[in-house]
């Protein structure tokens, strides 16, 4: 089990993090993926241009924390994560998960609690140009819910 | 013996500053005291961390209660719920 995060400015190419992650591994039947994009449109209005900041340091810890905790659930082989910061734009990548498992419904349901933890505990905000200035976008409650929805009840 | 505040996003902006050494007093034994005195400033700070505004607090990097213990030293961030990803 390998776990590696990567907070970036720069784009990335994921067909070739996907080639790293399985390479050597012939165990590996399944890898599941999320990108997230830039979209042009949010709250009703048109988005332009869009900036994300983070907090250094606890954003690896948590999201090194968010893959630990998945690998203790489910039955997988090595998490990806990139983020991205600073100026984003409509189009742009934004975000990349990618899960390695033996079967496919291992690294599905991973890289989906993943990307659930990741929208409601890793500390990055986005602020984002529209035609009326700009603003920090709002937390919503539907990524609060999508997490609750992997609370245990242990 | 200081606290070091680090605040994030728009609270980094409302607050005008994205650090700060907070010294250590005795009577800030919990994170609520150290918002307490934030609060005590008046202005942004009063408002943004009233008690019906959504925000979080990590101590040491790590995102704790109100009641979580707080030392000298120790690295206490303040910022709005995250909207990564």
């Amino acid at each position: 089990m390998s776990s590696v995060i990567r907070v970036q400015e720069d784009d990335f190419d994921v067909g070739a993090e996907i080639a790293t992650l399985r390479k050597g591994n012939p165990a590996i039947g399944a890898v599941a993926s999320f990108i997230g994009c830039v979209r042009d449109m949010n709250e009703g209005d048109s988005v332009g241009l869009m900036y994300l900041e983070h907090y250094p340091g606890m954003t690896e810890r948590s999201l090194e924390k968010i893959c630990a905790e998945a690998a203790t659930r489910w039955n997988i082989f090595d998490t990806l994560v990139i983020h991205r910061v600073g100026e984003l734009r409509p189009l742009d990548q934004i975000v990349f998960v990618a899960v390695s498992s033996a079967h496919r419904g291992d690294s599905f349901a991973a890289c989906e609690f993943i990307m659930d933890y990741l929208k409601t505990q890793a500390p990055f905000w986005k602020r984002e140009a529209t035609p009326a200035g700009e603003r920090w976008v709002e937390a919503r409650a539907s990524d609060e819910a999508a997490a609750d929805r992997w609370k245990q009840t242990s | 013996m200081t606290i070091q505040l680090v605040f994030l996003a728009r609270l980094r902006e409302r607050f005008g500053a994205s650090r700060e050494s907070l010294p250590y007093e005795a009577d800030l034994r919990t994170v609520a005291d150290i918002l307490r005195v934030l609060r005590e400033r008046g202005g942004n700070f009063a408002a943004e961390l009233a008690p019906d505004r959504a925000f979080r607090v990590a101590v040491n990097q790590d995102v704790v209660a109100l009641d979580h213990p707080v030392a000298a030293g120790d690295e206490v961030a303040i910022f709005p719920p995250v909207t990564g990803g």
